[in-house]
């Protein structure tokens, strides 16, 4: 089981209450597919994405990522059960969707990237240690399942 | 490959790091230090207190690497050969932690400039940081 010291607790609880789950979620997956374009395979029925613009204003991408990010809410909100809370979707990932784990870990850092240029200096390097943590321990929850 | 838009981009959001240089390289080895604790194992020499000069004068030479990187994106095996044969040979830092220095370069960037690293400039910058990181490890083995 993961070890959360009451300090990571707050500073992850902390920022997670100030993020605007619809738009950072939209914000980080728009990332992801135009930093990594190759991660825009999972998501040919998407429709246009031919584009940075493109991309931000696809309102697939847009909703998706609010999903994808709320799913991260459930994270936070069991920080001491997180392996289970991602059992599903983790044989989800694998036997329906074919998710290779390392785009966990690519969207974890764009995660991050997104959280920085929002809070600025209230990003502090302690604030980067607890969420980088979080973001891998949720990759690691979900890539558990696979087989 | 870096397109000619991608050297465009990376070089205007430079402009705005060329006058932080010293700040933003402690910055990014104090995160680097705090997110990925197991990089400190390559400094033990090193005083890795906050504020100390040691990692203020790292910091600064880092990032003036990266602005000859940004002066010589064209050229960059070549502007970067010394620094090459020092990590090859003389350093021999794993290759795995280059993208874990470019994450903090990235997250230092993210926080100063906000709105401004946009998608496109995010994306540019993390060609150029692999791109970097690359050359840096080309003569590993």
């Amino acid at each position: 089981m993961v070890h959360w010291s009451a300090e990571e607790k707050q500073l992850i609880t902390s920022i997670w209450g100030k993020v605007n789950v619809e738009e950072c979620g939209a914000e980080a997956l728009a990332r992801l597919l135009i930093v990594y374009p190759w991660t825009q395979r999972f998501f040919a029925s998407f429709g246009n994405l031919s584009s940075p613009t493109a991309i931000i204003g696809n309102p697939r991408v847009r909703a998706h990522g609010k999903k994808v990010l709320s799913s991260f809410g459930e994270a936070v909100k069991n920080l001491d059960n997180i392996k289970n809370t991602y059992a599903k979707l983790s044989e989800l990932h694998c036997d329906k969707l074919h998710v290779d784990p390392e785009n966990f870990r690519l969207l974890g850092d764009i995660l991050i990237i997104v959280l920085a240029s929002h809070f600025a200096r209230d990003f502090t390097p302690a604030c980067q240690f607890a969420w980088q943590k979080l973001v891998n321990v949720v990759a690691h929850a979900l890539a558990r399942k696979y087989h | 490959m870096l397109t000619a838009e991608d050297k465009k981009l990376i070089q205007q959001a430079w402009e705005k790091a060329a006058s932080h240089q010293e700040e933003f390289g402690a910055e990014a080895l104090v995160r680097m230090f705090t997110a990925y604790p197991q990089t400190k194992t390559y400094f033990p020499h090193f005083d890795l207190s906050p504020g100390s000069d040691q990692i203020r004068g790292h910091g600064k030479k880092v990032l003036g690497a990266l602005s000859n990187a940004v002066k010589n994106v064209d050229n960059l095996s070549q502007a970067m050969s010394e620094l090459s044969n020092l990590h090859a040979y003389n350093l021999r830092v794993d290759p795995v932690n280059f993208k874990l220095l470019s994450q903090c370069i990235q997250v230092v960037l993210a926080v100063h400039m906000g709105k401004d690293y946009t998608p496109e400039v995010h994306a540019a910058f993390d060609k150029f940081l692999s791109a970097v990181s690359a050359v840096l490890a080309e003569k590993y083995r």
